[in-house]
Parts: structure tokens; sequence; C-alpha cells
């Protein structure tokens, strides 16, 4: 006889979330009907101007930015963070060449600033502590006259923990530096205020607030000094050319909209299967850890790890059984070596190698979580039977 | 899966700084691999190629057994990602530390 079937449970969120359907219809008509080019002065590209335009105020609204032209709309968080990072550093070069940024950022925030580098930028990746807080004594020490960016992650959507970001813009404007950061994991589930953060360019993603795929956008404050790195037509103020992804706009900014309108019961719904998950996945279990901060996290992220065992072949044998999860140690990715993330952390990369990463929706229930609970136990036992760094006491 | 207690061969190879570490045990009868069990830390792949390993060079003989490569594992699992080629397709070396393990003890046991 078959067991039976039990549903399906994404815990993987972060990787890719549903588009929300309340937004689909709103996106078709602009792809159908209302496909005009907002450029275009007819009747037609200007019912396109003007979806763009009230998007962008519901974007500008849910950061609570000084007015929606501070909105730049891009192809999603990376284009963003291309964006701030290289239009920040090429045009105020003149005025200083170092660039400060951490060393849990996301690949798309590394990459630009190792291209930096060979341009011959300074950059500094600045250290973080065990939770993967900055090191705020860090941070003043190198931030100099010559530094005309800090780029740093509100909250890594690896490990969840959310920085604090008052205190920070606080310490970089004493020095004049521009202050960037990126929301991507953030933005949706924590209240963002640009203006009561004292922000001057925040990347923010449509995907990650459940909107569609290949569109996001860029605050810059009034009055930043920066260069295009995309250019053409002069659409987006001249700071990213191209014709606008109106239908993609559109349903971003409605994704937006449901994100301000939910994110208080969103939120605290999700950190209580979070807290509860994260409880059940470790105590248990013998030589289990939480990764990153316990209490500064955001809603959606749990993120252990199990000694001896290693990230992937947990991850599969979740898969088998119908759940879908990530593994922190980079083994699933494209390179083979443990995650920057982590090892910033101050982890062995044999102990980072053992991570296990759950990202939670607004689908997951106290169901789905319960179901973890109960699979985690064995599954880490089979693979600890299997694995010879194993201890003698730990095996059956 | 599992260890092999009075096992007459065994290998290990890898680092699990990298990711992957494999300890294979044989028990040798007549110059045939009799029983042959691993113990794998490491990803999907790791563990993949150490079972097809087992299943391979079981029954097999010793010098049959040295002719199984990396190469014809992967093969016998319908291929591998080019990524995990290199780290993960460890488990024909274990074999080999393993054979050879047995050959030296063996060779030993002689002079004795």
């Amino acid at each position: 006889m078959k067991p039976p079937k039990s549903r399906k449970i994404c815990m993987d969120y972060s990787a890719g979330k549903p588009v929300d359907p309340r937004i689909i219809n709103e996106m078709l008509s602009y792809l159908h009907s209302f496909f005009g080019n907002p450029s275009s002065l007819h009747t037609l590209g200007q019912e396109a101007k003007k979806a763009l335009e009230k998007s962008r105020e519901k974007l500008a609204k849910l950061v609570n930015a000084e007015e929606p032209e501070t909105i730049i709309f891009t192809s999603g968080a990376t284009e963003s963070n291309n964006l701030a990072i290289k239009g920040i550093a090429n045009r105020n070069k003149n005025r200083g060449t170092k660039i400060l940024t951490s060393s849990i950022e996301h690949m798309s925030v590394v990459n630009p600033c190792k291209l930096m580098m060979r341009k011959g930028f300074q950059v500094v990746f600045l250290p973080v502590d065990n939770f993967g807080l900055l090191d705020l004594e860090k941070l003043e020490t190198e931030l100099d006259d010559n530094t005309t960016l800090v780029s740093l992650v509100y909250a890594n959507g690896e490990i969840g923990t959310i920085q604090p970001i008052k205190e920070i813009s606080k310490i970089v404007h004493e020095k004049k530096a521009y202050l960037h950061v990126d929301a991507t994991a953030a933005c949706g589930q924590i209240p963002i205020d640009v203006q009561e953060e004292n922000i001057d360019l925040l990347t923010i993603s449509s995907n990650d607030i459940y909107g569609p795929r290949g569109v996001g956008a860029l605050y810059i404050k009034k009055g930043t000094t920066i260069e295009s790195v995309i250019q053409g037509g002069g659409q987006e103020r001249g700071l990213r050319s191209g014709t606008e992804n109106v239908a993609g706009i559109v349903g971003f900014a409605k994704a937006a909209e449901i994100a301000g309108n939910e994110m208080p019961q969103n939120s605290e719904r999700l950190i209580e299967l979070r807290d509860d998950l994260i409880k059940g996945l470790i105590d248990p279990i013998p030589d289990a850890y939480l990764n990153g901060h316990p209490t500064r996290r955001l809603p959606d992220n749990v993120s252990v790890r199990y000694s001896y065992i290693e990230g992937e072949s947990i991850l599969l044998s979740l898969d088998i059984m119908g759940i879908f999860a990530s593994s922190g140690s980079a083994c699933a990715a494209k390179t083979l070596q443990p995650s920057h993330v982590l090892l910033a952390l101050g982890l062995k990369p044999e102990e980072a190698h053992g991570s296990l990463m759950l990202t939670l929706g607004r689908d997951n229930t106290q169901e789905d979580v319960d179901r973890l609970k109960s699979v985690m136990p064995d599954i880490v036992k089979r693979l600890r039977d299997m694995s010879p760094l194993t201890p003698k006491e730990l095996k059956s | 899966m599992g260890e092999i207690p009075d096992a007459e061969g065994v290998g290990t190879v890898g680092n699990p700084v990298c990711g992957d570490l494999m300890t294979m045990y044989i028990k040798v009868k007549d110059n045939r691999i009799e029983d042959i069990k691993f113990k794998t830390y490491g990803c999907g792949a790791a563990i993949a190629t150490s079972s097809m390993t087992t299943e391979l060079a079981k029954g097999k003989t010793l010098e049959e057994a040295m002719k199984i490569t990396r190469a014809s594992v992967a093969d016998s699992l319908g291929g591998l990602p080019k990524v995990k080629m290199h780290c993960s397709n460890l488990a024909a070396d274990a074999l080999h530390a393993a054979i050879e393990d047995y050959r030296e003890k063996t060779k030993k046991s002689k002079e004795v």
C-alpha cells in the first residue's frame, strides 16, 4: 500500500515567491489593453505613463519616501545594487575613492564592489559578530574623508539578522558619505522609513514582496549625486534607460500596497511560526545550533546547523518527502565553497556545511511547521549514522 | 551503508573542510571483495557515488575493482553535474585506498 500523499511544503520562499493572485489581473490589462509606451504622447502612451506614476507613489509610500520621483524602477534587486554602488562611486570619485561594505552582503553587492576594487577603488569588507551584527566600531574607524559610499544589507536573507540601520546611518552621515541599504529581504517584512532612518539609497525587490520577477526599485534621496549604469533613451530621470516594464511595475506596486497594509499581521504570524520551528529543530536534536540572531531576526528566517552532516544531504532528504528547503552551504549552488555569510559569523567551513535554511511564506501553516519538526530528528539521525565524523555516543 | 568492524581494508579520502569525507571498508575472500560498506559525510552526490561504488565493487576481484574509476561511477549513476565531478566523486578513490590498505596489511602479515 502506498503511503498517503501529504501536501507539498515550500519553506524556501526567499528563493522565489508566488505572485499574489490579487495583482495578476491588474497586471494583465497592461499587457493586452493598456500596452502603450509611457514615452508616447498619445492617449495610449499616457495611460501607461499614468499607471507608471501611480506605481511610483505606491512604492514611495511603502518606504515613506519624501516624494514619488525618488523611486527609480529597475529590473530587480541585482540591478538596483549595481546602480547604487557603481553610480555613487563613479560619480563621486573626485571627492573620494573608498567604499565600505560588510562581509555578509549578497553577491550583487560583493561583486560590483570587487569590480570597483579592480578599477582602483579601496573597498573594505567590515566584519560582523557571531550573530551577524555589524561591528560599529570598525565602521567608525574605517570611515574617513575619502569614503563616499557605505553599502550595507538591512537584513541578510540567509541568516535573518537585522542591522541597526538608524544607528549606522548616524555614524555614516557624520562623515558625509552616502548610505546605500540593500533591503531586498527586509522590505515588506519589517517597517522601513527612509526619512526617519536617513537612508540615501534603498534597494527593493518585487518578487520578495510577492510581486512578479524582473522588477525592482532603487530609492534615491533627493539631491544625491549619482550617475547611470545603463544609458539610452533617458527613462527614469536618465538613471535607468529602457522602455519601462509597465505590467511588471504595476504588479510590483500592487504588491507593495498589499505588503504595507498586511505587514503587521503577516509578520506577527510568521514570527510565531518561526520561533516554534527554530525550537522544534534544535531542542530535540543534539549538537544543533541557530545561525544568526535569536531576536533581531527577519520574521521568515530559520537557519540552523547540525554538526557532522552536510546541508545538501538534509535538503535532499526533505525533498524526497515533498518539503522544499535550502542549504546554507553553497554545495547546492554554483560554487562548492561554503557560504561566505556563514564563514563571516566565525563558523568553520565544516560547521557552515551543515546548515539548513528555511524561509517561511504567507502560505505556510502551523501544520507545515509541525511536519518539519516531526521529520527532522530522523533525517539527522540517519545522516549521522552514515557520517564518519559522528562521535560514537550519537550513533544508534 | 555502515561500517565493517573487522574490515581487512579501510580507505578514507576527502576533507570535511571541503564538505566531503568518505571511508570504505572491505572484506576480501579468495581475492574477491566479499563485503563492502561505506560511511560518508557530504552532499547528495557524495552519498550517491559512495553507494554506487559499493554496488559496482561487490563480488569483483581486487584487480577488477581497481579498474572502477570516478568516470565509471558517474556513468553508472547516469551522469553527475559538472561541479560535482571533482569534489564529490571521491568514492572510487576511497575504494582504491581500501584495496591498497588490504594489500599492505596482507603483505605485512606474510612477512611476519
